[in-house]
């Protein structure tokens, strides 16, 4: 460890690091911008300019850049020497030229780096009396605003959106002071990650639109920590609440899982929330068909008077916590009890489960995948079924460029010398898929193969690893260059619900591990929490299978589980006409609950406490950031309410969460590590609880003083070791208890840093949650033979579901800005069956299926397997379809083509409609 | 002994001033414009509704009774959708207006706000809005910021350059 000297204070610092993060790391304050912990240096902005010299003697020392200068024994630095202060603060003064008088309608004022870092130099005065630059804005789509006045060329959008997670439409433009940072044109950005530019930018240019709408500062939001329920990756998010509305979802940083970044599912996708199709009240179904709306108590009654001495059954689900999932089979027993995944969904999912509770391979976070030197993707269009994960692959394959680096003695922080010595070299990434995916860009080899087809590939290349190379060149080249590596990561899922598949990527991953490597499997599965759902229920009863033995049933309790979503129409008929009692527990209101009986309001995540199992096996525990409103209850609440109502002997003795999480954790031997996800009920940090709200919390006199002037007590959190007030001390809690970053002088998320034990390095308090699983011994056989082999009339095509971060996801699709970038449902072709059907882009064709016709537009595809056709899958229109199941394609001769959304030009003089509006032309 | 003299004759001297109190509330007492009494909103010099809605005034203050949320004008421009003040919490310290970057929120020489029921001490936007500048004439805050509005471009604002032509590459 080298010894530097800065300002005559002896620093023990690592090896390989630059000033700026040994300044940071040492807890001394040297401002930044272009830096960013995840991307680097570039050394553009000069804000971390600090005084080196040469040796004891030296008095009259150098400036150098602290970001572009690595430690080295002995060094000597000043950051309070004159030369350094005053070129620090010439530099936010010319960056402060062109800023405009802004930051009271900003909405980065108050969370500022910007900020920040000119109170932390000490710039007051404007002396520049010159005009200021002034820019047009540009229409970026419904989830990110542009504001270009307020930009100060630090690079960073242009850096993570390109460099970091492979965007190719936003783009630094323009020369010399007329730098501008926009697309080639105004229009909807591409990339699924565009929503970090809202956290990257050190200013207001890239701002939050749906916070926008109905904004509060950072100071005003009442946050806690919380897990994203957009998909099974599991990243941590901050959600921030004001006036009983979800605003915003912030990253939570979690070193091992989503890092510094999010999806802009998870980010922006939380809107439902808010929305009117919220249930409010319980609700009793009258003769005619109408609900009435019932109080709590009377709610619980009733059931428990349709329950009591009856035959009840329950159907769980994948995306409420581990905790009600657990309640509702403990009430109902096991053999009443069905997961709640559709039928060839829950054979997957527990498949997966199965093997990864016993395959030898490392079952990996997203940090460890980003070290992977190969990557092996079966048949998952991973950006769109989980993300993060695919954010993490991107820099996994920049491994390559790090070991030239390495070789070349250039430290990783070099971004762009490393960048510009790997240029396009890359690591391996071999994408075997039935069509084209959001990785292909970066991906070595790409294969396109039908379903089964990619099973009987694997067990190839399985095969081949083990010594044993097929007559199929592609899998020994796939395997060599796996066997290449040191740590290969073989990534699947659930996607084409097919077992041959997710065996096959066990068994390629066994056999890398038998060869030695540091093998990695990683499963992509469908929602928040199936893998906990599965783990949980190991074989459990299928929905179909309660059914068929519904007219045995009495009730029915269904917890946040749309069946539309799982079953067929024929077998909602059946459900309906068994004649049980239908209790239908949901956040949202939906088709299903038309048909139930009671109908239950849950809290959103957002309301409620629990626990969810990611695809990496890790449980994470989420907290309610504000409490429900009107009488809703969190799910787990309803099923300790219930079975107590009923007389259950068991449930009725428990009566908390943390006793609910003991009960769980005392279920099975998995499950063991779950009480110790996150402290429970009765920990306090400096003798307080954890504080939900910000120190400068506002309002707190006026905000419910129009319904009465004598204020009531703030709610009381019963369950969990935070509190719904201001008093508490933001600092040294668990990682997972942090609600929101916050720090003396660093008001904006940067403030991060002074959370972590050292730059982006862990949080201080650990990462948060608890592993489930951890690779065992067993090596996995592929017994891929591909069994169902049906015949395929010439004209008829093999469904393949295409996944959409924004529309294929149930709750997150009812957000407005979501749905509207789902767009409609469609159907996928590649470029010679829309030939052969006469069709182009934005026509219409019409897809028979089980004698149901649907007309659906047709997209065109890159890349397609044989006979092989996407449609969109988690789209209302398209529910029925099912995976792998055959379809006649016609065109639709009745078709009228949408027209184009016409994005705003104002091509000269004339004002376009709005300020989003604005054009990029003068 | 000469200290207590020395009161006793102040005392004396004191009998034959002219008292201080005045025969409120017939007679009312001279306060001057800057006197921290009832808060207002005001108007800028084109109308609109001066506050912006960027909280810093609920932020500053030391009582907490302020609430308001930010709501968007159809031109892209801020206002409040409420404005809440709590004035049976409110203590007059002024520290609001000092906050206001757009002059917005003014204390005013009114102190007569009593009321025999508590709740009446809530004052939404409605109360406090005034038809007029207050103290500060002439200032507009959109005139100065760089945000488009329905009556200013990007550009002409104060001190602002028309804005560039990114496709230029001339110097």
């Amino acid at each position: 460890m080298p010894t530097i000297y800065v300002d005559g204070q002896q620093l023990s610092v690592k090896e390989g690091e630059n000033i700026l993060e040994a300044c940071l790391n040492a807890g001394i304050d040297l401002p930044y911008f272009c830096w960013h912990p995840a991307m680097g240096s570039i050394g553009s902005c000069r804000q971390c300019a600090v005084v080196q010299y040469q040796n004891e003697e030296d008095t009259n020392g150098r400036i150098v850049m602290g970001c572009m200068t690595p430690v080295t024994e002995g060094a000597r630095f000043s950051l309070s020497a004159d030369k350094g202060t005053e070129f620090r603060e010439a530099v936010i003064e010319s960056l402060m030229l062109n800023h405009p008088h802004d930051c009271p309608v900003c909405a980065e004022g108050g969370e500022c780096h910007l900020q920040d870092m000119t109170v932390m130099v000490g710039h007051r005065d404007r002396r520049y009396k010159g005009l200021k630059n002034t820019y047009r804005n540009q229409y970026l789509g419904p989830l990110i605003s542009h504001e270009m006045n307020r930009c100060i060329t630090c690079y960073r959008c242009e850096r993570y959106y390109s460099d970091y997670a492979g965007g190719t439409d936003l783009s630094a433009q323009a020369s010399h002071d007329h730098v501008y940072f926009g697309r080639h044109e105004a229009g909807v950005l591409e990339s699924e990650f565009s929503g970090n530019l809202v956290e990257v930018c050190p200013t207001g240019v890239f701002t939050d639109k749906p916070l926008l709408k109905h904004y509060s500062r950072k100071w005003d939001l009442q946050s806690a920590p919380s897990i994203c329920t957009g998909c099974a990756v599991g990243c941590n998010i901050a959600p921030g609440e004001r006036y009983g509305k979800l605003k915003r979802v912030h990253n939570r940083f979690n070193h091992e899982v989503n890092g510094y970044f999010l999806c802009d599912r998870g980010r922006f996708g939380s809107g439902y929330v808010n929305s009117p199709l919220r249930l409010d009240y319980a609700g009793l179904r009258k003769l005619d068909g109408s609900f009435q709306a019932i109080h709590q108590q009377a709610a619980v009654d009733t059931a428990a008077e349709w329950i009591k001495g009856k035959k009840v059954a329950a159907i769980g689900s994948p995306r409420a916590s581990l905790e009600a999932n657990y309640l509702l089979r403990e009430w109902v027993g096991k053999e009443n009890f069905a997961a709640g995944f559709s039928d060839r969904e829950g054979q997957v999912v527990h498949q997966i489960a199965a093997i990864l509770k016993t395959t030898n391979a490392l079952c990996p976070s997203i940090k460890q995948m980003e070290a992977a030197d190969a990557i092996l993707i079966l048949g998952e269009d991973v950006t769109h079924t989980a993300p993060r994960v695919a954010l993490g692959l991107r820099q996994a394959v920049r491994n390559k460029a790090h070991q030239l680096a390495e070789q070349a003695g250039l430290p990783k922080w070099q971004d762009a010398a490393v960048r510009n010595l790997a240029q396009d070299q890359r690591s391996p990434m071999i994408i075997v898929s039935p069509l084209d995916t959001r990785l292909d860009d970066i991906a070595s080899e790409l294969v396109s193969l039908g379903a089964d087809d990619i099973a009987l590939f694997g067990s190839a290349v399985a095969q081949a690893i083990a010594g044993q190379p097929s007559d199929n060149s592609m899998a020994n080249r796939v395997a060599e260059l796996l066997k290449e590596a040191e740590r290969p990561l073989i990534v699947s899922g659930s996607s084409l619900l097919n077992n041959a598949v997710v065996e096959s990527a066990a068994a390629i991953a066994s056999a890398l591990k038998d060869s030695d490597r540091q093998a990695m499997l990683s499963y992509c599965v469908p929602e928040a929490n199936s893998l906990g759902v599965a783990l949980l229920t190991e074989e459990s009863e299928s929905i179909a299978g309660l059914i068929a033995r519904a007219s045995e049933i009495d009730v029915l309790v269904i917890l946040e589980n749309d069946l539309q979503r799982r079953i067929s129409p024929s077998q909602i008929d059946q459900l309906r006409s068994a004649g049980a009692k239908l209790i239908g527990l949901d956040v949202l209101e939906n088709e299903l609950l038309s048909i139930c009986d009671l109908v239950l309001p849950a809290a959103s995540y957002a309301e409620a406490e629990g626990t969810l199992v990611s695809s990496e096996g890790r449980a994470q525990r989420y907290y309610p950031v504000f409490t429900p409103a009107a009488e809703r209850m969190p799910s787990w609440k309803w099923l300790l309410d219930l079975p107590t109502a009923c007389g259950h002997s068991e449930i009725s003795k428990l009566t908390h969460f943390d006793q609910i999480v003991e009960a769980c954790a005392a279920s099975c031997e998995l499950f063991r590590p779950l009480t110790k996800v996150a402290p429970d009920q009765g920990f306090r940090s400096h003798g307080l609880k954890i504080a939900r709200k910000t120190h400068r919390y506002s309002g707190r006199t006026a905000i419910n003083a129009n319904l009465s002037v004598h204020e009531p007590q703030q709610p009381i959190d019963h369950e969990s070791p935070l509190t719904f007030s201001m008093e508490g001390i933001n600092r040294d809690q668990p990682a997972s208890l942090t609600p929101f970053y916050w720090s003396p002088g660093w008001n904006s998320n940067q403030s991060l840093q002074k959370f972590q034990a050292e730059v982006d390095g862990p949080l201080r308090g650990g990462s948060a949650g608890q592993r489930l699983l951890e690779p065992q011994t067993e090596t996995f056989k592929s017994t891929a033979s591909t069994t169902n082999h049906f015949k395929m009339q010439p004209s008829q095509w093999q469904l393949v579901p295409i996944y959409r971060v924004h529309g294929s996801e149930e709750l997150s699709a009812v957000t407005e800005e979501i749905s509207e970038l789902a767009g409609e449902a469609f159907i996928a072709l590649g470029a010679v069956v829309a030939e052969k059907l006469g069709v182009g882009e934005g026509d219409g064709v019409i897809v028979s299926h089980f004698g149901d016709d649907q007309s659906l537009e047709v997209k065109i595809l890159t890349r397609v397997a044989k006979n092989c056709i996407g449609y969109s899958a988690g789209y209302a229109q398209t529910l029925d379809f099912r995976v792998g199941s055959f379809a006649t394609l016609a065109k639709d001769p009745q078709w009228q083509r949408r027209t184009p959304q016409l994005i705003a030009t104002d091509g000269g003089n004339k004002r376009p409609p709005n300020d989003w509006q604005e054009s990029l032309h003068v | 002994m000469l200290s207590q003299l020395q009161t006793m004759w102040t005392i004396l001297k004191h009998t034959f001033t002219k008292a201080e109190t005045v025969q409120y509330p017939e007679e009312q007492p001279y306060l001057a414009p800057r006197y921290r009494g009832r808060i207002v909103l005001t108007r800028d010099p084109d109308g609109e509704e001066r506050c912006v809605a960027c909280n810093l005034c609920a932020a500053v203050c030391p009582v907490d009774c302020i609430a308001l949320q930010k709501d968007t004008r159809e031109d892209g421009s801020w206002y409040p959708e409420f404005f809440r003040i709590n004035f049976s919490r409110c203590i007059m310290c002024g520290m609001c207006e000092e906050a206001c970057p757009t002059y917005a929120i003014q204390l005013t020489p009114d102190f007569e706000m009593c009321e025999y029921d508590r709740q009446s001490m809530v004052y939404e936007k409605e109360h406090l809005l005034i038809n007029g500048v207050g103290k500060y004439p002439g200032y507009n805050f959109y005139r100065v910021s760089g945000l488009k509005t329905a009556y200013k471009d990007k550009g002409e604002a104060k001190n602002e350059a028309r804005p560039i032509d990114v496709r230029s590459l001339l110097p």
